[in-house]
């Protein structure tokens, strides 16, 4: 595949490594402190695994698989709002596939959906709005789930409905905001991070600068990265020769999709469509201030959350689930209390069981690679 | 002539509607006449026709075969019916003779069960049965028994087709999936996830157009020039729903050994690949409906590739990797990249990735 296979090249990866490898060796790192470098993105723990990298990463450097899977990090309240909006029999409940495996407290849309709920696996906001034009006397709701990078084309398909002048669409708007994730995790106590991959799908959208505090105040280094493997091995040298080189900058590896100052039609929309919450819950992190987005009034008549009396109660993330600390890398997967017996991915007990994207599920389904070297 | 020649003909029933109602599953002669007309006439052999509740076979013509019966069932509900490359009657034939082949049997007779939802047109289920009567025809076996039923709209998906076949394996083979050791080497005959792809492709509720198309054929053809060719092959299963990845792995937890397949060499369509990487899918788990993976010992392997190339279903064969002693019951694929990775089954259904 033209644009992608240059991107897995085994051979540049080889010199990729050599470097990395190198440049570790001028570096003063224990092996009872490696380098901890957070990938932020979901997509970047999935290619990690998906092309093992980290078993071909000296032993110097670790990586910690950060917040940046929106389906990890929805709470169990949210997931039984869906379910409520869903299991109205007027409602076509839309979806994009990977959230339908969501546990709730008490079943998950795709569970609903054997029980008779209506529920539909979309590609696009724009598939749910298609829908909504097709059957006028039902009311279609869009699950409107994740970071930046999915934000604009709820916006736009917000604001296509409101142009079409079509009443019977609404968004189950649970939108997540990255920058004060960041933040939150940065302000964790115990927390030891040299350095993160920045989202590279987040910040096609944002652009870089959104990121000045990270390097500015906490003073780490950020490499936006893309989703290729040579683009996360480029990335993880550069931040390596950041820190080598005792700075921390905000650094752009992935600059041919992501413009320094993002894409200012979808920022447009999304600030047209959006306002930001006081305050969202996440799964295994809590309550963060200012990390998720709502409907602006103009487009109440849009907002599911008015349109529907839904129960919207906080579910406590069970007691023995410690996805928070996997999150911040205070723990490693499988270090977990409950990775593999009472949480795997048949039945996840946490959030970073659920999605392939979440570091446990990818740790179970791709096997923990470094367990795996030290069992051969 | 191993069936019970039929002597008096009888002329088959005639359905004079165009929609297949609840009274062409109510055993009157509405049901008859559909019978006759979309299956007896499609299937057209002796055993059928005279319309017995079973077919009947004579022990010792099938004994001339080898020396067990292979006896096999699935069922198929498929969505859409027809989509590039096949259709659900095709797959019925091709799925169960499949079955039976890659057990080493030579697969001879099939049943044909249909669960009909009413509304669905008697010519589509007309030109569903002929495509299984030319499927079955030029696989060389024949449709001796089946079932009707009609039910209720919303009671199934347009159809389900049950097909239950009967083989014979030949004297001397011993094929299980509890025999791979460590050495043996890891086949399949050519391009993987195209049945998959074709059908995700043509639910339509993706708005992709591709020139995907199904891989769906009968294999007992490649397989007995395999078997033949390599007598000492270990074991054989088809790589259907599932994929690559969970025959490897049930291969692997039966012979409680470590099989590991290198990414380069694992044929895939570019198209393929494409689509999975469009969609976040792996196409290690789309389903096929004409693949095979085959474990040979070493010293038969290149004999197996080379009989499975010289087959017009086999062309594309490879050897994609190697059976060895690691942790019992794991697969590992060797990445283009250079990395090691984990491919284990599938939890439930493989879902596209939000971003």
């Amino acid at each position: 595949m033209k644009y992608l296979d240059e991107f897995r090249d085994g051979q540049k990866a080889t010199v990729l490594i050599k470097e990395i490898k190198a440049l570790v060796s001028t570096m003063t790192i224990t092996a009872a402190r490696p380098l901890y470098i957070m990938e932020v993105c979901g997509g970047h723990t999935h290619s990690i695994f998906r092309y093992g990298l980290e078993g071909m990463l000296p032993k110097e450097i670790e990586l910690i698989h950060g917040p940046g899977c929106p389906v990890c990090v929805l709470p169990m309240g949210r997931v039984d709002d869906c379910v409520s909006i869903a299991e109205d029999p007027n409602v076509i409940f839309t979806t994009f596939g990977d959230a339908m495996r969501v546990p709730g407290s008490k079943k998950s849309l795709l569970q609903a959906k054997a029980e008779g709920a209506d529920v539909r696996m979309v590609y696009s906001p724009m598939d749910a709005l298609a829908l909504a034009r097709k059957n006028p006397d039902r009311e279609v709701v869009f699950f409107g789930l994740g970071f930046e990078t999915t934000m604009p084309s709820t916006a736009l398909t917000v604001l296509q409905a409101e142009a079409e002048g079509i009443r019977n669409f609404s968004v189950f708007c649970n939108h997540i905001t990255i920058v004060p994730t960041i933040k939150a995790i940065l302000d964790s106590p115990g927390l030891q991070l040299d350095g993160f991959l920045g989202p590279g799908h987040v910040s096609m959208v944002i652009g870089t600068a959104p990121y000045a505090f990270i390097a500015n105040f906490y003073k780490k280094p950020m490499v936006v990265a893309g989703f290729e493997p040579l683009d996360i091995l480029q990335s993880i040298w550069m931040v390596l020769k950041q820190i080598k080189e005792g700075r921390a900058d905000i650094e752009n590896q992935y600059a041919r999709i992501v413009p320094d100052d993002g894409n200012a039609p979808a920022l447009q929309a999304v600030s047209r469509v959006y306002e930001l919450r006081e305050f969202f819950e996440w799964r295994g992190l809590g309550s963060i201030d200012h990390s998720g987005v709502k409907l602006r009034d103009e487009y109440v008549h849009f907002d599911a959350e008015q349109k529907f009396a839904i129960p919207n109660l906080k579910i406590a993330d069970p007691k023995s689930c410690q996805c928070g600390e996997v999150l911040k890398g205070v723990i490693k997967p499988w270090q977990c209390k409950v990775f593999g017996s009472a949480c795997t991915p048949e039945s996840p007990l946490g959030a970073l069981m659920v999605s392939s994207e979440g570091a446990c599920a990818a740790y179970y389904q791709y096997g923990g690679v470094k367990r795996y070297k030290e069992a051969v | 002539m191993n069936v019970a020649p039929f002597i008096h003909t009888r002329k088959l029933g005639k359905v004079s509607v165009s929609t297949v109602t609840l009274a062409h599953g109510g055993g009157g002669k509405a049901m008859k006449d559909l019978i006759d007309d979309v299956f007896v006439a499609s299937f057209d052999n002796h055993a059928l026709a005279p319309l017995e509740d079973q077919a009947r076979f004579d022990l010792a013509e099938l004994a001339t075969h080898g020396d067990r019966l292979a006896f096999t069932t699935d069922s198929f509900v498929v969505d859409p019916l027809f989509f590039p490359g096949g259709d659900i009657g095709q797959l019925a034939v091709c799925g169960t003779v499949n079955d039976l082949a890659v057990g080493g049997a030579a697969p001879l007779y099939l049943s044909c069960a249909v669960i009909v939802e009413e509304g669905i047109t008697v010519d589509m289920l007309r030109r569903i049965a002929h495509s299984m009567a030319k499927t079955a025809k030029d696989a060389g076996v024949q449709i001796v028994t089946g079932d009707t039923k009609v039910v209720q709209r919303g009671a199934c998906d347009k159809l389900f087709i049950t097909t239950t076949g009967i083989g014979v394996i030949r004297k001397g083979l011993a094929l299980g999936v509890d025999t791979a050791r460590p050495g043996d080497m890891v086949l399949v005959n050519g391009l993987l996830g195209d049945h998959g792809a074709a059908i995700l492709c043509a639910r339509g509720d993706m708005a992709f157009d591709t020139l995907i198309e199904s891989d769906c054929a009968c294999l007992h053809g490649l397989i007995e020039a395999l078997l033949t060719a390599a007598p000492g092959v270990r074991f054989v299963r088809d790589a259907t729903r599932g994929g690559l990845a969970t025959v490897l792995n049930e291969i692997a937890d039966a012979s409680q050994v470590a099989i590991e397949i290198d990414e380069a060499v694992t044929p895939i369509r570019e198209q393929v690949k494409a689509f999975c990487e469009i969609l976040g899918l792996d196409p290690l788990y789309l389903a096929n409906e004409g693949k095979i993976v085959v474990i040979a010992p070493p010293e038969q392997a290149a004999a197996a590739l080379a009989a499975m190339r010289a087959h017009p279903l086999g062309e594309g064969a490879g050897i994609i990797g190697r059976v060895s002693q690691g942790e019992a019951g794991r697969v590992t694929m060797r990445t283009v990249f250079g990395g090691r990775r984990i491919v284990d089954m599938l939890v439930g259904e493989q879902l596209p990735r939000i971003c």
